[in-house]
């Protein structure tokens, strides 16, 4: 009974800071939702027994990515937030059609499969030491991977976003 | 632990339908990449559900697909929001329908 109030709380903080993300016409309250959204998925995982993936989950997505989003924004000084901008690009139209469609999908597949509807075995513990000992034996080539990727998508950010040397024949432009 | 697997997995179809609809029908860029990122955590959540309620949950492998995918969406965004910054700045906007340069 105390669970399903926690799971019931922890969902709807994530689902309304979703919607509210999407709906929102200030720029800033839609990162703040959005960052209200991850911080109740990383509550769901530490309700899953997840604490390592629940805690990652606060650190990079509320920490990092939260305050990455509002830089953007800060950096490129939207304008829907003037009233009489129309938030919604002008194939709206289509996108809300496709997202219901495919939720319709998604519900009907798993009220479909009574397999599903069921509890889990036992009492599950993954400390964080088996995690790294993981990570350190059979998961080691992914995580250099990540490493390497990690790298060079940092690299890639910043020569991305570097300004230009402005040379005489740009100066047209 | 008293709930079923099957409410995760519908709170994860809900989030991802409402990223995917936003993705597709807000104008501004940093917002089509905030939807980008509620549908890969709703994915995410399908891994720690299916982790946690399957048969094997010692072995760790959907805990280790879900780190190694968050690392994958830092580094995405990273990337994303850099280009949206060089797009501003030759653009002077992020309206994702005023990028039309390539419209035949």
């Amino acid at each position: 009974m105390l669970n399903e109030i926690q799971f019931l709380l922890c969902a709807s903080l994530t689902l309304a800071g979703a919607v509210a993300a999407m709906m929102l016409r200030n720029l800033v309250h839609c990162a703040l939702c959005a960052a209200g959204a991850f911080a109740g998925l990383a509550a769901l995982y530490l309700q899953l027994d997840a604490e390592f993936v629940g805690l990652a989950q606060l650190l990079i997505y509320v920490g990092a990515i939260a305050i990455l989003i509002v830089f953007t924004i800060m950096l490129t000084r939207g304008e829907e937030i003037r009233p009489g901008v129309p938030i919604a690009s002008p194939s709206w139209w289509v996108g809300l059609p496709v997202g219901a469609l495919v939720l319709a999908c998604l519900i009907g597949a798993v009220m479909a499969s009574p397999s599903l509807v069921r509890l889990p075995a036992g009492a599950v513990h993954a400390p964080v030491r088996k995690i790294g000992e993981a990570l350190m034996n059979g998961y080691v080539l992914p995580l250099q991977t990540i490493g390497l990727l990690l790298t060079a998508a940092l690299l890639g950010a910043v020569v991305i976003s570097l300004r230009e040397p402005r040379n005489p024949e740009s100066k047209t432009r | 632990m008293t709930t079923p697997l099957a409410n995760y997995l519908v709170v994860a179809a809900l989030l991802f339908s409402v990223g995917l609809a936003g993705a597709l029908a807000r104008r501004n860029a940093v917002l089509v990449l905030i939807g980008l990122e509620l549908m890969l955590n709703a994915a995410n959540l399908n891994f720690i559900a299916f982790w946690r309620f399957g048969p094997h949950a010692g072995e760790l492998a959907g805990l280790m697909f879900v780190i190694f995918s968050i690392a994958v969406a830092a580094g995405e965004v990273a990337v994303g929001l850099a280009l949206v910054i060089a797009v501003y700045r030759h653009r002077r906007t992020v309206q994702v329908d005023r990028l039309d340069s390539l419209k035949g």
